[in-house]
């Protein structure tokens, strides 16, 4: 397999130049992408390829929406993902519904991009992380890929799938470099979770950028004694419960690190999934370590120890792993 | 009169269409056979005919919840339209839309959203579409006064505006959002004025008269199939029934006489029955398309009826296009 190394940021520009060069039908259209085609960051492109949109997240979602009916396969950019509230009507009254209410008679290819600005002093209007709000939405696939070369795939299989797509990115691993297939045809099927290091004493399941912290957890925990196996969820609608499920069965525990905030968060449709179908494999119970249910406030000292990190994991682990 | 003598006929037919078809509803509610909110387009079938008429089958148009006319002026069959309304199985929508969602696809629609102003962007959409596609068809998208005040209308008109999309913004402007008047609630009661605030031509049409709506239309259509941009119509109209079949209003939000003198004066159809007349049209012709659509909208009744419901184990299909391990 020929490979590049590749950002997770530079991923999601090599995936949208790629499916762009593919399919005349993909257009991107947000807020202040002028550059990405300006700058050459996604190559020589069609002026009608690239909508440069006014501060309208609803207008131009919704519009998007209706080019995806009749025929294009547009991705969104909504930059920031606190953004997507003003576009919420559009894509959980139209995108998700409108195949379903038509009875069949349209598709909705669209993308939904959107990036998840924790932990970098923000404040609460730019620090959401709101996957599970979508999750509860039937109609919507819904994803946050944690490597660049999931980012590449995943978004590419988004791009071509028929159904309404949110890909949740996390900036926290805007910066992480791994070796990416090259192949114009490299995919990542969505609905499939990733194990990411096999144990046999407990599962940690983590959600997007978790993963940072899941993984040295995993590694402290051995240096303990204890074997931890980390899965990747990367696809959060459609769920894989059936790894997350085999998983537990052999480890018989299970802790959940998730971005969100606690109540009815990601960690809680993982945890409730497993205490309904795996209770009888389990040896002791979930651990869920999430973002308390506060507003992210600005100061770093308050901000950065609210978010999951590698002690929590470590500690919420030690506590049932005897 | 500017419609050829075939499309005259053809505009009196679907505006019968719509007339007869939803005439035939309230029975069937009280028999129990149809269920949910039904908002009826009587008294605005010249506005919906008489803009359907400038377009061609493969344009597109989004509608409202008072869904039942736009499908019908753009050509569609009663019968599945019917059927939907019982939520059988041979709905146009499978018996998932209901009253409130009568888009038909093969007939252009790409939605009819019971969330006001939820529809402009996806016509506004289908404009952004056909110009990147480079075809020639045009997109129109019907909302009503209520919808003006949303920031869908606003944000949508300014996008069409400044990329000369084609598209046309169309207002069923029938005065009332249930029972508040637009008077109240509008800073600019006519809504065609906001153009002006989008550089973009703005129009107010008679719409209770067919062939006005459809002069300002065809102008609209052809501006935009030039490529030189969205226009905003206001079709001044008016609902002959309550907000919804059925339901009791407070009486003083419109008055009784106000009602009277639009269903006695102002009744598109009576309207266009005497244009044609005067145009030469016979009463021997016209009560053929009459008979005729009486009979269309029985067998539309029948046919429902006779129709099966549909099988519960099937209500997951249509969620995905592509499902995926779904339901889990």
């Amino acid at each position: 397999m020929q490979t590049t190394e590749l950002t997770y940021l530079s991923a999601i520009l090599e995936a949208e130049k790629e499916e762009m060069a593919r399919d005349s039908r993909v257009i991107l259209i947000g807020e202040d992408i002028a550059l990405y085609s300006a700058s050459g960051a996604l190559g020589k492109l069609d002026p009608k390829r690239t909508w440069n949109a006014p501060i309208s997240e609803l207008g131009f979602s919704g519009m998007a929406i209706g080019a995806a009916i009749t025929g294009l396969r547009p991705i969104v950019d909504l930059t920031i993902a606190s953004f997507v509230y003003l576009a919420c009507d559009q894509i959980i009254n139209q995108a998700a519904k409108i195949r379903f209410m038509t009875g069949g008679q349209v598709r909705v290819p669209v993308v939904f991009r959107m990036s998840m600005w924790h932990g970098s002093s923000n404040a609460a209007q730019h620090s959401d992380r709101p996957y599970p709000m979508f999750m509860n939405v039937p109609g919507l696939k819904v994803i946050a890929p944690a490597t660049p070369s999931d980012m590449k795939g995943m978004l590419k299989s988004a791009i071509r799938d028929d159904d309404p797509v949110i890909v949740f990115e996390d900036n926290d691993l805007w910066a992480k470099k791994e070796a990416v297939s090259t192949d114009p045809d490299f995919l990542v099927p969505l609905g499939k979770a990733a194990v990411r290091r096999e144990g046999t004493d407990v599962t940690i399941v983590s959600v997007a950028g978790c993963l940072l912290h899941a993984l040295p957890a995993a590694e402290q925990l051995a240096k303990e004694g204890t074997s931890a196996e980390v899965i990747d969820v990367r696809s959060l609608v459609p769920l894989d419960r059936a790894t997350i499920l085999a998983s537990v069965a052999k480890t018989g525990r299970l802790v959940i690190a998730d971005y969100a905030h606690r109540t009815a968060g990601a960690a809680a449709e993982i945890a409730a999934s497993v205490a309904e179908e795996g209770f009888a494999t389990l040896k002791a119970p979930i651990q869920r370590v999430t973002t308390p249910d506060v507003q992210i406030p600005f100061s770093p000292k308050l901000e950065r120890p609210l978010y999951p990190n590698k002690d929590k994991i470590v500690a919420a682990a030690r506590k049932i792993v005897h | 009169m500017t419609l050829q003598v075939d499309q005259r006929r053809e505009a009196y037919r679907r505006m019968l269409s719509i007339r007869r078809f939803e005439e035939a509803l309230p029975k069937r509610i009280a028999a129990g056979e149809i269920l949910g909110s039904v908002h009826s387009s009587i008294g605005q079938e010249a506005a919906l005919v008489g803009a359907c008429m400038a377009l061609r089958d493969d344009d597109y148009i989004t509608g409202t919840h008072r869904s039942h006319g736009h499908p019908i002026a753009k050509g569609a069959k009663l019968a599945p339209l019917m059927a939907e309304l019982m939520g059988r199985a041979t709905g146009i929508c499978k018996g998932r839309g209901g009253s409130m969602h009568l888009a038909d696809a093969s007939v252009g629609i790409i939605g009819e959203s019971a969330i006001v102003g939820g529809g402009i962007p996806l016509a506004t959409g289908a404009g952004l579409s056909a110009h990147v596609r480079g075809t020639d068809q045009v997109s129109l998208g019907f909302f009503g006064d209520g919808a003006a005040n949303q920031g869908a209308f606003h944000e949508c008109i300014n996008m069409a505006a400044a990329w000369k999309l084609p598209v046309i913004f169309f207002c069923e402007n029938n005065l009332y959002a249930v029972t508040t008047p637009a008077r109240t609630t509008h800073g600019q009661p006519d809504v065609a004025k906001r153009a002006a605030g989008y550089a973009i031509p703005g129009v107010i049409v008679d719409g209770q008269e067919l062939e006005a709506v459809y002069e300002a239309t065809r102008t609209a259509v052809e501006r935009a199939r030039r490529g030189e941009g969205p226009s905003l119509i206001e079709a001044k109209t008016y609902r002959f029934d309550e907000h919804a079949i059925g339901i009791v209003m407070p009486l003083h939000y419109r008055a009784a006489e106000e009602v009277e003198c639009y269903r006695r004066e102002r009744d598109p159809l009576l309207l266009y029955r005497a244009r044609l007349l005067e145009a030469g049209h016979g009463e021997a012709e016209l009560g053929e398309i009459e008979s005729t659509v009486e009979r269309m909208v029985g067998e539309a009744v029948e046919f429902a009826r006779k129709s099966p419901h549909p099988d519960p184990s099937s209500v997951y299909d249509y969620l995905y296009s592509n499902p995926i391990g779904y339901p889990a």
